[in-house]
């Protein structure tokens, strides 16, 4: 297991590009230079009221730099709080936390499946599974109407995009989307919606395909410890020995077939 | 300076243990925390078989709080027993098993198991407002509280700590059935049984519909109740309700507890223990107290 990193990380900047959607990019000590796609953060909100930590997911890892980029929806007071940092400020984080994609199917067609703020992670998977030689990958991207990420996935990936209201690309969920555009691969990495992920986890079982879904729940600590962010899994979990996987530890990435969703 | 403090025997070598339930067994909090520096860890319930626990989410953020209603997952004595207390015995530190159960009989299975292991003290569960059957079913009736009390005391090899609820008319009444029925120490307070809604999935927050609260809003019910319960029994006190930092644990000290647990804390800054730790230390110094002993209870 990786370790974790607690840390006051350095706000580079912080700006709007959609309407409730944040790019927040950080410099980090430690937490970058140890992460790798699929794998998230938790941020610390500077509001004493607002105690639990905000899981974040990484859209982009620069080692180098030691600079991690975070794209998130404002959706409750703590990504509120989030969205007033401006550049030289600071904010608290921890990570890496939990497990990454796997990139050791990169010799096989990748097709990547993000919906809404699950999208993000999905760019830095493209970004390695390139870089690990994956010569095929099929980006299918969902949103309700509002484009993000597209052109950044179009460096990676081929992009095919689905919207619900059918303004661009095909008129329905990326499901809809891979069967009118005809997207074939052999193994499917998936981050969004419970629902979409369990459409997903289906499709892949029918077309006998390789599927990872990056998994979401409520979690306090991020390490392993509250028991809080469990999923229902077919094997027994190490901790508890019954089936109940810890999305922040096991998790999120895990093998359809190993989760009940 | 004396930081090390007595529990009905067991000599802490400072005040300062996590509450149960917010720290597993140390296992996951070990890279942040060197064990060796906490006066206890107390582990997370464990009964006499694995426990799923509840349906998730099992967790809702509230004002300076929390509420969680995770049912008491544990992995069950057995795989405590090889694995957990094995892991905490390679510390310089006490180890306390918080023990639940859903009769009588459960708790007494898991006590009875524990009496030959290398444990320091039991803390019995009668107070988790998460689960239907237990728990907090003992521990807001004097009488179940007294009987169930000397149940566990007939088998226990070590000393019990009975944890007391907070959801009850007056606390004071379970203290003392607690110390009628032979406890060693009491412990205080579980949590607070709340409810959040989702105004915009116009649900519960939470699966379990209510979940214990915690966290520092809670802090001065908690302190409140400890004042009270350690000017009505004599047993010694230990003392949590959203204790984050050394000056949260210093008030309940003063009001009477003789250790203090960090619980909700540790989920958004894993060092909190360590933190009371130290902070104690800097506040004995800077009041020039020579024994800690010397402020419990100290505010009448």
């Amino acid at each position: 297991m990786s370790q974790h990193f607690k840390e006051q990380a350095a706000v580079i900047s912080s700006k709007r590009i959609g309407t409730d959607v944040m790019e927040l990019v950080i410099k980090t000590k430690d937490v970058a230079a140890n992460s790798a796609a699929g794998q998230f953060v938790n941020l610390y909100c500077k509001d004493g009221a607002r105690l639990l930590p905000r899981p974040i997911s990484l859209c982009g890892v620069d080692k180098e730099t030691g600079t991690l980029r975070l794209v998130y929806r404002i959706v409750g007071k703590g990504t509120e709080e989030f969205a007033t940092l401006k550049e030289g400020d600071t904010i608290e984080i921890m990570g890496p936390l939990g497990n990454g994609f796997p990139l050791d199917k990169a010799d096989k067609a990748a097709i990547l499946m993000g919906g809404g703020i699950g999208i993000p992670p999905m760019i830095e998977l493209a970004k390695e599974l390139k870089e690990a030689g994956c010569n095929k990958i099929t980006a299918v991207l969902g949103y309700r109407d509002e484009l993000f990420l597209n052109e950044d996935m179009a460096q990676y990936a081929d992009v095919v995009i689905a919207t619900e209201d059918g303004s661009v690309g095909t008129k329905g969920n990326v499901l809809d989307a891979i069967r009118e555009q005809g997207v074939t691969g052999e193994v499917i990495y998936a981050c969004g919606p419970t629902p979409m992920l369990r459409a997903i986890k289906n499709y892949g079982m029918e077309n006998n395909l390789i599927t990872y879904l990056s998994l979401e729940e409520r979690m306090a600590c991020g390490i392993g410890a509250c028991l809080a962010c469990v999923c229902k899994s077919k094997e027994k979990d190490e901790h508890t020995n019954v089936n109940n996987k810890r999305v922040c530890k096991e998790g999120p990435v895990f093998l359809a077939e190993e989760v009940e969703i | 300076m004396n930081t090390s403090v007595n529990l009905a025997g067991v000599v802490l070598k400072n005040p300062v243990m996590e509450a149960s339930g917010t720290f597993g067994s140390g296992m996951e909090y070990g890279e942040f925390v060197d064990l060796n520096k906490l006066g206890a860890v107390v582990t997370k319930g464990v009964a006499n078989v694995p426990w799923p626990g509840n349906p998730t989410p099992r967790i809702a953020e509230v004002h300076g709080g929390m509420l969680n209603a995770i049912g008491l997952q544990n992995p069950g004595i057995d795989v405590f027993c090889e694995r957990d207390i094995p892991f905490l015995k390679k510390y310089d530190t006490k180890i306390i098993v918080n023990v639940c159960g859903k009769t009588t009989e459960d708790y007494i299975e898991v006590v009875e198991r524990l009496a030959n292991e290398p444990v320091d003290m039991l803390e019995i569960n009668i107070s988790c407002p998460n689960v239907k059957e237990g728990g907090i079913a003992f521990g807001q009736d004097p009488k179940a509280v007294e009987a169930i009390t000397k149940e566990v005391k007939r088998y226990a090899k070590q000393p019990i700590i009975m944890k007391l609820s907070p959801n009850v008319t007056d606390i004071t009444v379970m203290a003392k059935a607690a110390e009628a029925g032979g406890a060693d120490v009491l412990s205080l307070i579980n949590t607070l049984t709340g409810m959040k809604i989702d105004i915009n999935r116009q649900t519960f927050a939470i699966a379990n519909k209510t979940g214990g609260m915690s966290g520092p809003a809670v802090k001065p019910i908690a302190v409140r109740m400890v004042y009270q319960v350690a000017n009505a029994v004599s047993l010694p006190i230990i003392g949590m309700g959203g204790i984050a930092t050394a000056e949260d644990a210093l008030e309940f000290i003063l009001a009477g507890a003789t250790a203090v647990s960090v619980g909700t804390a540790n989920f958004y800054n894993p060092y909190a223990t360590l933190d009371v730790v130290k902070g104690i230390e800097d506040y004995m110094r800077s009041k020039n107290v020579e024994d800690i002993n010397s402020l419990i209870g100290l505010v009448k």
